[in-house]
């Protein structure tokens, strides 16, 4: 069977991670490429680096980063954060990356998606959707890593991602994000309902359970987590063992 | 050295970093003179089955694969690479290679999710033959259900010893039956001839992920992103072409 997947986000700044893991024993906690081999082995089923490098200049460090990465990892590796035209996608890739992950720029330029997953193929084009729920079953599409509303409605812009060729939808609970509450269950199924791509859940994380809440009853096909491996307070094995016992097929 | 055939279909670099972790030596090419003089082939890809095609028509590939396969030269098909090997693919209405009989078709049942993405299981299967001749003992029966242990099978028959040795099993030795693998596809093959099939997965249907067809082998799944179950089939590969 299929397997739900676990995916560690991993945020880099100026070729350090500045969100990773915060309990081993790692030489330099701070190193993107050590994060990720330590995931893998862990038993993430992927990888996902966000850039949150803010110039342009410093964004050639990613480039290194992923090219020192895809030669020890050998899990998909999925990198997110700035990317604004074909160019960006196709260093990313060359560099090692299996998908990347477009957000403001697939808004602001719809045709991106269309043109990337023409050029590279949809299995690596992944849109990232930020979604605050403005009224019950309501959502809006925010971008600018969450600062500018847009006047895009989320149901009806995942359908139209959909449609231009993304292979996969990134879909982030803006209104959760942080809180450690759990994953905004209704917004995940409707999305999920909605379109016929995997949907990867997002934001709200904060115990294995609400990862079982996401795949049960928010029929995601993968759930990102940041803060709740980071930090050591559960580790991938055990998350796996407990959603494996409660029917969620995992990879071991 | 094992030539990776590079046809602008997607990122090369990390099938030929796993292949180089896991011993290999290997150069990515498009050059057809390069390609003759490898000892195996690798053939990957991703993207769209018809401008595969016109890629490899346009940089003259196809008569030196050919020339490859007939040569008996060890071939390793990934993804796009395994779907190519067939006659021909519903995506774009579009001939392939046609080493393998059979049509690749779209995934098409209602409420499956396309692409298939993610980690899903490979089920080894028998050859019928082998079937047929392990009847004649249970016990042979037994220890031919598990190919991977296929050295352990000192004692019996020299013709089934050398049945079980064939590559086919090979390419899976060390890898437990039902190991995960990392799929991203929205077609599957179909070949007519299902002996060549020597593993399957189930996503709507039973669909072959790892074909064995003599010195050809093909995976729909990902073996540079299946981690160290990935690498051990790559190593399999590896290890056969250093005893070629």
């Amino acid at each position: 069977m299929l397997a739900k997947r676990i995916i560690p986000c991993l945020d880099v700044k100026d070729k350090r991670v500045v969100k990773g893991i915060h309990f081993l024993n790692l030489r330099d906690a701070g190193n993107p490429v050590e994060n990720a081999t330590f995931y893998s082995q862990a038993g993430a089923d992927e990888i996902v680096f966000l850039d949150i490098t803010a110039t342009i200049e410093k964004r050639k460090a990613i480039l290194n980063i992923v090219a020192k990465t895809a030669e020890q990892v050998f899990i998909p590796l999925t990198v997110g954060g700035g990317i604004k035209n074909l160019e960006d996608i196709r260093m990313l890739l060359k560099s090692g990356a299996d998908k990347v992950s477009i957000n403001t720029s697939a808004v602001k330029n719809p045709e991106l998606i269309r043109q990337a997953s023409e050029t590279f193929g949809s299995q690596c084009i992944v849109v990232a959707i930020d979604a605050k729920r403005i009224q019950n079953s309501s959502w809006q599409v925010y971008i600018n890593s969450g600062r500018t509303p847009t006047n895009l409605d989320v149901i009806a812009w995942a359908k139209e991602v959909e449609k231009l060729g993304a292979g996969e939808i990134l879909l982030t609970s803006m209104d959760r994000d942080g809180t450690k509450k759990g994953y905004d269950i209704p917004l995940l199924r409707i999305v999920s309902e909605t379109v016929n791509i995997p949907v990867i859940a997002s934001g709200g994380a904060g115990n294995p359970e609400h990862l079982y809440q996401a795949f049960a009853e928010g029929k995601a096909d993968a759930v990102l987590a940041a803060s709740i491996f980071h930090y050591g307070e559960f580790s991938l094995k055990e998350t796996k063992e407990f959603l494996q016992k409660k029917g969620i097929e995992m990879r071991f | 050295m094992i030539a990776i055939i590079d046809y602008g279909m997607g990122n090369l670099r990390s099938v030929s970093k796993a292949l180089e972790k896991v011993g290999g030596k290997v150069e990515i090419t498009a050059d057809s003179e390069r390609i003759r003089k490898a000892e195996a082939i690798v053939f990957p890809g991703v993207g769209a089955f018809s401008r595969a095609m016109s890629n490899l028509t346009d940089l003259n590939l196809l008569p030196v694969l050919s020339e490859v396969i007939q040569l008996k030269k060890y071939f390793l098909g990934i993804c796009l690479g395994f779907q190519l090997l067939f006659t021909e693919s519903e995506e774009g209405n579009c001939k392939g290679l046609n080493i393998i009989k059979g049509k690749v078709k779209r995934f098409n049942f209602p409420g499956l999710k396309v692409p298939h993405m993610g980690w899903n299981q490979a089920e080894f299967k028998t050859t019928k033959s082998l079937r047929a001749i392990a009847k004649q003992s249970d016990e042979v029966v037994a220890r031919h259900e598990v190919p991977w242990q296929s050295q352990k099978s000192e004692g019996l028959p020299h013709l089934l010893c050398s049945l079980a040795m064939t590559p086919k099993f090979k390419i899976l030795n060390g890898i437990p039956n039902n190991s995960y693998f990392y799929f991203v596809h929205s077609y599957y093959g179909e070949p007519e001839d299902k002996k060549v099939i020597a593993a399957t997965t189930f996503y709507g249907l039973e669909f072959p992920s790892v074909i064995c067809k003599e010195n050809v082998f093909a995976v729909q799944f990902h073996p540079e992103k299946s981690q160290k179950i990935g690498l051990q089939l790559l190593k399999n590969f590896v290890k056969l072409v250093e005893k070629c």
